[in-house]
């Protein structure tokens, strides 16, 4: 018996602590918000934030989190960053099939609520280890540029 | 021209169908087509239903005024919901945020694609398919309602108008909404030929309104196929042979069901599948299950071997695709020749989503949620694996992550529904990544020979192009193959059909099949391979001829070939073709005809020290006709070039002793956001063009420009995909 | 699972105490089989747990690991007490066949006949499993097992271990760990021409491909920089704070063997490693944190650090999520030659844990040779602040 608290709320799962937390989120909880793209790290998909910081949830452990709280897509947009971040993909038509956008997002609220001015050098950084394979990075560059409010002009 | 309409009219012409499968053969009439049971029951969207008003196969429109439109093609990131919507919303007038979009049930009476010739969505043939007929099944729509409303009024229906839903009398300025008509206007005989807006008085088609599908994507609501949960549900991983044509040998049941929430282990000949309650269970009694494998015939198999078979073919004569003068003749009168070996790799497909299918087979019917570019396929193989009847095979459409031709094969539905048929309840069976690259159908390795010659003028007297690879057309659609079966025409698209006009030109194509993966459909299909052997032929012939590349394709436009001429100009202008650039950097140019748009393309490209590639910048301008939506075009010709040039710089599946050496994203390696270049896309204003697609013009035109680039930066001419794997450091 | 690493430490802890008295005997023959690391040569992927079969590609050839499950023909099951005991502290195997160096015996020789039986008992426990591991592979002169006499008239000190009376039963019981158990130095003590080990104790050396680091007490170059809670966190777990993770055949002796030592154990590994005379040898330890303005023309490693790399690692090395990510402190980051990094890069490199299994994947196929040696100096000049001497053909199969 694990205890994990996700978006605020505690949920008793019956499973072992090895299980990657993405499975406990999507298989247990049933929160499918929160992607599986490759498993391994390499494509954050399943970025989901553990007491803020950004995480692969592929690859962390229920049995790790202890009393740490997460929070996954499904109620980032509660915080303000998070808010103002899907409003600039929104606006920046960023998407396109979107499977790897709820990592994308994460990666990118978890960036601006710790630089909330960044360049796009800061962004290379931060966004790197997200993959989109529908390649919209030009637009999530310009989306997070845009959430910050550092927009260039013209 | 075009392998996928001339597929369309072999499959009108009535051929069989392939591999058994069912094959509609009608186009979609506009005559009432309310679905029947079976589809109505098939589409599994409780929104399609047959009450209140159904003018035709993709409008639905209730008492309540709800207005939902049924999507003839699967979306999966090209934004063709919201442009489908928004074809039919124009004549229907009714707002973007009125409508609700749901997936076609397998139906092919109702929704054959007309450039296709079968419920499919590919070959950037949506919109050029749709342009019309959305267009036209709105205005019908409208003309009955505002019939409908007329008649209510006694009124003449040329006094009255529709918007947002409702029609208005100028007169007396009565008003009913569309719901409150939708009853009477079932009843009117549906009208023929109704006339379509003029251009000009488009108010929705060629604006850029927010697209219908993204909210739910970025809040996390949005329902994948992968995300598909139903009640006593469970999850399942598989493992196949390593080796194509291998057998499952032995396996630890035991070991697997020990792992907690394990439900099941499915043994077939050729696969294992562990079930479990999630997929942590299923993922970790796999592993305990221990599969060994009987790897059969191809496991000595290797790229030497493929590429050594590939090569003696290659020195076979082919089938001519296209020949006008005496190529040969011309060759050997040629001032200067050239020729050259191009080759391009097996290429995975590897799109976002694993693939994954989820499946409840029961003695009475089967339910299948699967997202697929092949509906009617997808029931089609669920039906023949579990002997029931077609009718009752439901197939739920669900969103996609991504499909680059993937989800045109049935092969995952196939092997799911095998396993389903052992176990009562509902499974989610997902492939994990690894799973997914090494038991893809891949994208057929192509080994290009070309001899060309230039005449004293430096013109090009003669081409000779033999293209030597497997048929994706010959496996997945056989009556698509041309000249006695021989000729795959998806293979030498783009290679037939250049801009340029040669002296004489000779085509061939020799079909050679490797024994050890089955080849698929892939983003950009034949124009993906062919323009970037082309163009970069094109590129050496101008280093040949001492010409600049711009001037020398203008040089071999024909005369009357305004819309190539404008989007070269359009290119050179805006990418600063000529302006001089620091050593180490350079431009290159694609020129391209291809799913009916025409392109060009300029790289930007800087080549460092140790030989790494670096994109700073690509600039397309294109010209596809008729606009529905700028802001999608721009985005999917923004994300179609970082595809391409993802596959240009790194993708390469190789195969030793029988299997695939790659499994996941560290060693299939994707282009990365600090990685990506700004992309600038310009459109040419030519509305009374043709329709061109543009799905995948991108990934056509990202090989050769860069390329093109890479040769003018460091005089390296790569004739191999991918560039940055090792190439740019081999002397 | 901070709570269950704690209640799990409280266990071994309480193990301890009680230690040998109270573990049944089959428990203790268990317990010391681990403390020998069997397992790391023993266990196979791709075999059955216990039945050999892990190649050794060693200067000379290529070895296989013996079934140790008691299959009495392809197994151990014939060998009586005294054959068995013989074999351990002699290197000769039933019928007087000499065993290749590759079994640490000039190191189980100082086990005592106790111990050895206490492994064998152990070892008898478990199933039978008919398995004959491949025939040896052996290059000529090499290929002559009666030339081991002469290397063990030279290599094998053939005596059991004597503890010292100056020093205490804490260090006595950490010198056994290390040298007779553990077989430690077989990996970080250089080796003589014949292969022997040489006199420099732990002073590193390099084996397989591999460079096991110094651990004298040098305090630049050895263990001296290391406080005893981080040398025993990081052999119960392979990992410390500041000093990277364990990788390659460390993170598998962490795996197999250190990781089931009780805590008193650990404490008394750590006390006997605390006075091996300091020794200045191999690459000097590295700062817990990048390299502020380490400078250098590395544009192309920076980019690739970031695609690849800082998903997990972190730009700053600190780690995302897991401690086994973080880099700041790794050994393996000060080695100019990149040895270690190398190999992770080539074979990657994995660690069962407490909290799941650690693991990297090999970055080779998609990546050039190049790009990898931009990447491994660029990872060498962000955490110690040193130039790398890494060049692509240190990532060519040997041979190409
Ligand atoms: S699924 Fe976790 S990083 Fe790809
Ligand atoms: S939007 Fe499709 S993978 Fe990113």
């Amino acid at each position: 018996m694990v205890s994990i608290t996700v978006n605020g709320t505690e949920y008793p799962l019956d499973v072992t602590e090895d299980m990657p937390l993405l499975w406990a989120i999507r298989d247990v909880i049933g929160l499918t918000g929160t992607k599986f793209g490759c498993g391994i790290a390499q494509c954050g998909a399943c970025t989901v934030h553990v007491d803020g910081k950004p995480v692969r949830s592929c690859l962390y452990p229920v049995g790790a989190l202890g009393d740490k709280k997460v929070t996954t897509i499904e109620a980032i947009g509660r915080s303000e960053a998070g808010a103002r971040v899907q409003a600039a993909w929104l606006d920046k038509e960023v998407v396109q099939c979107g499977y790897c956008q709820s990592g994308q997002i994460m990666s990118a609220t978890a960036l601006l609520q710790r630089n909330p001015a960044p360049t796009d050098a800061d962004i290379d950084q931060a966004m790197a280890g997200n993959i989109c394979r529908c390649g919209t990075y030009v637009r999530i560059r310009a989306a997070i540029h845009a959430a910050a409010g550092t927009e260039r002009q013209g | 021209m075009n392998a996928l309409v001339a597929r369309r009219a072999v499959l009108q012409a009535g051929a069989a169908a392939a591999g058994g499968l069912l094959l509609s053969l009608r186009l979609p009439g506009l005559a009432r087509a309310a679905p029947g049971p079976a589809s109505a029951a098939a589409s599994g969207s409780a929104s399609v239903s047959g009450a209140g008003f159904a003018p035709n196969a993709f409008i639905r429109i209730d008492r309540q005024g709800l207005v939902t439109l049924v999507m003839p093609n699967a979306e999966f990131g090209q934004g063709i919901w919201t442009s489908a919507c928004m074809l039919i919303a124009e004549e229907l007038e009714v707002g973007l945020d009125q409508v609700t979009p749901v997936a076609a049930p397998p139906d092919g009476a109702s929704y054959t694609d007309p450039e296709l010739g079968e419920q499919a969505t590919g070959g950037s043939a949506s919109i050029r398919g749709d342009w019309k007929r959305l267009r036209q099944a709105g205005a019908t729509g409208r003309t009955m309602l505002v019939q409908a409303a007329a008649n209510r009024w006694g009124v003449d229906p040329a006094g009255c108008t529709a918007a947002r839903a409702v029609v208005t009398h100028g007169a007396t300025g009565r008003t009913l909404g569309y719901g409150a008509l939708a009853d009477e206007a079932a009843l009117l005989p549906v009208p023929k030929d109704v006339p379509l807006k003029p251009q000009s008085a488009f108010t929705l088609i060629g604006t850029s309104p927010r697209r219908l599908d993204t909210p739910a994507k970025v809040n996390g609501t949005a329902i994948f196929g992968i995300d598909v949960t139903m009640p006593g549900m469970g999850v399942g991983t598989v493992a196949a042979c390593p080796v194509k044509g291998g057998r499952l040998r032995a396996f630890d049941e035991k070991a697997a069901r020990a792992i907690k929430g394990v439900r099941d282990v499915v043994a077939l000949d050729d696969v294992i599948a562990v079930i479990g309650d999630h997929m942590w269970a299923a993922k970790q009694g796999l592993q305990a299950a221990n599969a060994q494998w009987d790897e059969g015939p191809n496991a000595s198999i290797g790229m030497a071997q493929v590429i050594a078979g590939l090569d003696a073919a290659s020195k076979t004569d082919g089938v001519v695709a296209k020949s006008h003068g005496d190529a040969t003749a011309a060759l050997d009168q040629a001032a200067k020749k050239l020729d050259v070996v191009y080759q391009l790799p097996f290429l995975s497909h590897a799109p976002m989503e694993p693939i994954n299918t989820t499946i409840h087979v029961r003695p009475d019917g089967a339910d299948l949620w699967v997202g697929t570019q092949v509906p009617v396929r997808a029931q089609a193989t669920v039906a023949q694996e579990t002997g029931l009847p077609i009718d009752k095979v439901s197939v739920h459409c669900q969103v996609i992550g991504g499909a680059f031709g993937r989800r045109l094969d049935v092969d995952s539905i196939t092997q799911a529904a095998r396993i389903a048929r052992h176990v009562a309840y509902p499974v989610k069976l997902i492939w994990t990544r690894e799973e997914d690259i090494q038991h893809d159908l891949y994208r057929p390795y192509y080994y290009d020979r070309i001899t060309a010659g230039l005449d004293a003028d430096g013109r090009i007297a003669a081409w000779s192009h033999r293209v030597t690879g497997s048929s994706v057309m010959a496996r997945w659609a056989p009556p698509g193959m041309e000249m006695d079966g021989k000729l795959d025409p998806d293979a030498v698209e783009g290679a037939v059909e250049t801009p340029y006009v040669f002296g004489a030109q000779k085509t061939e194509y020799v079909r050679h099949e490797p024994d050890t993966v089955t080849t698929a459909w892939w983003r950009g299909v034949g124009p993906t391979h062919n323009v970037f052997v082309v163009e970069s032929v094109i590129d050496e012939l101008a280093g040949l001829a001492g010409k600049d590349p711009v001037a020398f394709r203008r040089g071999l436009l024909a005369p009357d070939d305004k819309r190539a001429r404008a989007v070269l100009d359009l290119v050179v202008e805006k990418s600063g073709w000529g302006a001089a650039l620091p050593s180490g950097e350079g431009r290159g140019v694609a020129l391209q005809v291809a799913f009916g748009t025409h392109m060009a393309t300029v790289a930007h490209v800087a080549v460092g020290k140790q030989g790494e590639i670096r994109v700073k910048r690509v600039t397309v301008a294109l010209d596809c006709g008729p606009v529905v939506n700028p802001d999608t075009i721009e985005s999917q010709v923004q994300g179609g070039i970082i595809f391409g040039l993802t596959m240009a710089l790194y993708s390469e599946i190789t195969i030793e002793n029988g299997r695939v050496l790659q499994s996941n994203f560290h060693d299939y390696r994707m282009l990365r956001i600090n990685e990506a270049p700004m992309v600038d896309v310009h459109i040419v204003h030519n509305p009374d063009g043709s329709v061109g697609g543009i799905g995948e013009t991108g990934t056509v035109a990202a090989a050769p420009a860069l390329a093109n680039a890479i040769f003018a930066a460091t005089g390296r001419r790569l004739r191999r995909i991918p560039f940055a794997t090792g190439q740019m450091s081999e002397a | 699972m901070r709570r269950a690493l704690l209640s799990l430490l409280a266990i071994l802890a309480g193990g301890a105490k009680l230690h040998a008295a109270e573990q049944t005997p089959l428990e203790h023959g268990e317990y010391l089989t681990r403390a020998a690391d069997c397992a790391a040569c023993h266990s196979a992927p791709g075999h059955a747990a216990w039945t050999g079969g892990r190649a050794f590609a060693l200067p000379f050839g290529t070895l296989y690991s013996a079934n140790i499950t008691p299959d009495r023909e392809t197994g151990i099951g014939a060998y009586t007490d005294d054959e068995w005991v013989e074999m351990l502290h002699h290197g000769i195997g039933r019928g007087g066949r000499h065993l290749y160096p590759a079994m640490p015996y000039n190191s189980y020789t100082l086990m005592s006949r106790d111990d050895a039986l206490a492994i064998k008992r152990y070892l008898f426990s478990l199933p039978p499993v008919k398995a004959p591991p491949p025939p040896n592979r052996m290059n000529f002169p090499f290929d002559q097992r009666w030339l081991m006499v002469g290397w063990n008239l030279i290599n094998n000190p053939d005596r059991r271990f004597r503890p010292a009376q100056d020093k205490s039963a804490e260090w006595n019981r950490g010198a056994y760990l290390v040298d007779a158990l553990g077989h430690c130095g077989q990996c970080h003590t250089p080796r003589t021409l014949t292969q022997g080990l040489s006199e420099r104790q732990f002073a590193g050396a390099k084996q397989a491909g591999w460079v096991a680091y110094n651990l004298t007490s040098d305090k630049d170059h050895g263990l001296g920089g290391w406080s005893d809670a981080a040398l025993v966190q990081y052999l119960h777990e392979g990992q410390a704070p500041g000093h990277g993770p364990a990788s390659g055949p460390m993170a598998e002796a962490v795996q197999n063997s250190l990781r089931y030592l009780s805590d008193a154990d650990l404490h008394a590994i750590v006390a006997y490693l605390r006075d091996v005379p300091a020794r200045a040898d191999g690459a000097a330890s590295v700062p817990a944190t990048p390299v502020a303005g380490a400078g250098g023309d590395d544009a192309l490693g920076a980019r690739l650090f970031a695609e690849a790399c800082a998903g997990c690692h972190l730009t700053d090395g600190s780690g995302r999520q897991s401690a086994w990510a973080a880099l700041g402190g790794d050994h393996s980051a000060g080695d100019p030659a990149g040895t270690n990094l190398v190999q992770v890069l080539l074979h990657g490199s994995e660690l069962q844990t407490t909290q799941g299994l650690m693991f990297m994947h090999g970055f080779t196929g998609a990546y050039t040779h190049q790009e990898l040696a931009a990447l491994s100096n660029y990872v060498i000049r962000h955490f110690s602040g040193r130039a790398g001497t890494v060049t692509a053909a240190d990532f060519a199969p040997v041979g190409k």
